[in-house]
């Protein structure tokens, strides 16, 4: 673990968050450990902005340094056995929610599992989500909100596929900030995750 | 003092006029009008309540206009809401220019479903420099052809400057297709525009003769909201914020004196004084206090002060929650602004900020889309005694209603009137 990864990506040091990031990978760390500490940070940023310290600028920062550094790592990480690979998983974050620090670490996790991953990014409308579905035909969809404002937004997203006819050949997981299991029952979904691992077991569950 | 009141049916049209502007301008000045005055933003409401489509307002004026006079007809409000773009426009200029930056009714989104602004990174981080270097030539050979389609070929006119040398070496350029076609479609779409603005001039004059005022004619935005909506998206400026501060704020001084003519110049024109400013990403939750007092509020202050110092009125909105700022707005002069606030606590705003600014506000939206006569009627009694006391108070919505029930709207305003007598 480095302490010092850890402060500067909390600390929205993006510069020297990537420096360090590379120099780390160059001195033989572990891909998986310098994973570890973004994770680390991110809870940390979580932290401050829950307490209204950090606001959107630093939330969108953090996401914009995990993703630089995952982009980094990845080459250096073995993919795992476990899942056949190519296995189609759609992510976004559902309409009218702008967060993407929770998604894109479900996104990188999934990813170097050996999903083939469509992040749709953020606020997706329900029929961005369809559209999506029916042109890749995905085994897993991911809808990921951080306000309250996304429950409604994810039982509207549910009902789209529906109508669309979609739903009895995706799975749908929900997750992030305040969603929870009752969420995932009011949104008609199929599984909560409350966090980027619950996320990838999930899906290797469903695709086994 | 009540009974002595002349019921509003015995006035001439021209009488009605003349209060109901005194009764706004008394209240934004500080003092106690009459009564609370009041006044409302319509936006898509006259649509529903005259059975015509949203998507009418962009393609049939005399519906619109006839929608919207029903309206402040029926509910007689002191002021209402200028006929702004985004709620109607001309839909086939639109069309023409293959603009991208708003979905509209029948485009791109139902034919009954209120317009959305498509908020995108239309300026990129690395072309802050161009805009601060030359921000016409920027916004005419990239921000145009990137927000419509059929204007890119002013993509292919060379740097502006060069017309330093004359028109003459410029002009045969206008021959190559796609430039030609640029300005083919600005030709097509000026006739088209001219008309839509007669008839709003005409809708106006008429308004005016039957005795209701129009709020504003001129707006402005903050210098941040202008880029963040405009020309880099949330997501960019959040960045910029940490990425290119500087540069950030070089742009907002950039645009600020054009921002500010902008306020003025049609203020002027029209001699009506209050300029509205939407104010959109300096909330509580969108940014920190040190970020909106390093990065959002000098500029909103000043284009203020600038509205002000031209003898006018800046009327903010204020929207979603200002509870955690509200104390920065007492560095404006007492009685120059007219402060309407969303979701902010007024109860709380009217004893820290209401013996220095005109508040408006205090009906919740989504009360006149849900709520029953005596709860509307509860919650404007309540809001004029506490907001109102003392003068001050405009009544007016949290934002538009769209959505709500006429019996609702017209017990609201029709309760101003009751419980408003000052």
């Amino acid at each position: 673990m480095s302490e010092k990864l850890i402060n500067t990506i909390a600390e929205m040091q993006e510069e020297e968050a990537l420096a360090l990031a590379k120099e780390l990978l160059a001195s033989g760390t572990p891909p998986s450990t310098i994973l570890d500490d973004c994770r680390s940070a991110m809870e940390i940023v979580g932290k401050r902005f829950e307490e209204g310290q950090y606001f959107i600028a630093e939330l969108i920062l953090a996401g914009e340094m995990v993703k630089a550094i995952s982009t980094e790592v990845k080459p250096h990480l073995k993919i795992s056995q476990a899942t056949q690979k190519g296995s189609k998983v759609v992510v976004g974050t559902v309409k009218g929610d702008i967060h993407d620090i929770g998604k894109d670490i479900v996104v990188f996790m999934l990813d170097v599992n050996g999903f083939e991953v469509y992040d749709l990014g953020i606020d997706v409308p329900p029929q961005t989500f369809v559209d999506k579905i029916k042109e890749v035909k995905p085994v897993v969809v991911g809808l990921s909100g951080f306000l309250t404002l996304s429950f409604e937004s994810m039982k509207e997203t549910v009902a789209a596929i529906k109508a669309a006819g979609q739903r009895d050949s995706v799975k749908i997981m929900v997750g992030g900030g305040t969603v929870d299991e009752r969420v995932c029952e009011y949104a008609e979904a199929d599984a909560f995750g409350i966090d980027a691992m619950t996320a990838v077991s999930l899906a290797k569950g469903w695709t086994k | 003092m009540a009974n002595k009141v002349i019921p509003d049916e015995k006035k001439t049209a021209e009488q009605l006029y003349a209060e109901r502007v005194k009764r706004v301008e008394d209240a934004t000045a500080l003092n106690m009008p009459d009564r609370v005055p009041s006044f409302i933003c319509q936006e898509g409401f006259p649509a529903r309540y005259a059975g015509i489509t949203y998507e009418e307002a962009f393609y049939d004026q005399d519906k619109w206009f006839a929608a919207n006079e029903k309206t402040m007809v029926d509910f007689a409000p002191d002021m209402y809401f200028a006929l702004m773009a985004g709620v109607s426009a001309p839909g086939k200029s639109w069309e023409r220019l293959g603009y991208l930056q708003h979905k509209w009714p029948g485009h791109g989104i139902g034919p009954d479903t209120a317009f959305q602004f498509v908020e995108g990174e239309y300026m990129k981080a690395e072309e802050y420099d161009h805009f601060l270097d030359d921000p016409t030539d920027f916004l005419i050979r990239v921000y145009l052809p990137r927000t419509n389609t059929e204007l890119a070929g002013l993509g292919m006119l060379p740097p502006l400057k060069g017309l330093i040398m004359g028109a003459s070496g410029f002009s045969p350029l206008l021959l190559a297709p796609p430039v030609a076609s640029a300005f083919a479609a600005l030709n097509d779409i000026a006739p088209i525009q001219a008309k839509w603005s007669a008839g709003e001039a005409e809708f106006y004059k008429k308004m005016t003769k039957l005795g209701f005022p129009v709020l504003f004619y001129s707006l402005s935005l903050a210098p941040f909201d202008m880029i963040t909506d405009f020309l880099r998206g949330l997501r960019g400026i959040m960045l910029d914020m940490y990425r290119c501060p500087d540069k950030l704020k070089a742009a907002q001084d950039k645009l600020l004196p054009f921002m500010t003519a902008m306020a003025i110049g049609r203020a002027e024109s029209t001699g009506n004084p209050r300029v509205f400013i939407p104010l959109h990403r300096g909330a509580d939750g969108f940014m920190s206090l040190p970020q909106f007092e390093e990065f959002y509020w000098p500029w909103l202050k000043q284009l203020m002060l600038n509205i002000i110092d031209a003898g006018l009125i800046p009327m903010p909105f204020y929207e979603g929650r200002y509870d955690q700022r509200l104390e920065y707005l007492r560095e404006l002069p007492k009685g120059k602004v007219l402060s309407w606030f969303d979701r902010t606590d007024l109860f709380k705003a009217k004893d820290i900020i209401g013996d220095v600014t005109c508040i408006a506000g205090g009906m919740p939206a989504s009360l006149l889309h849900t709520g029953t006569v005596e709860e509307v009627r509860q919650v404007t009694k309540q809001a004029i005694e506490v907001i109102g006391k003392g003068g001050g108070y405009i009544m007016t919505s949290s934002t538009s209603f769209n959505d709500g029930k006429p019996e609702l709207v017209k017990a609201w305003i029709d309760a101003t009137k009751e419980f408003g007598v000052y």
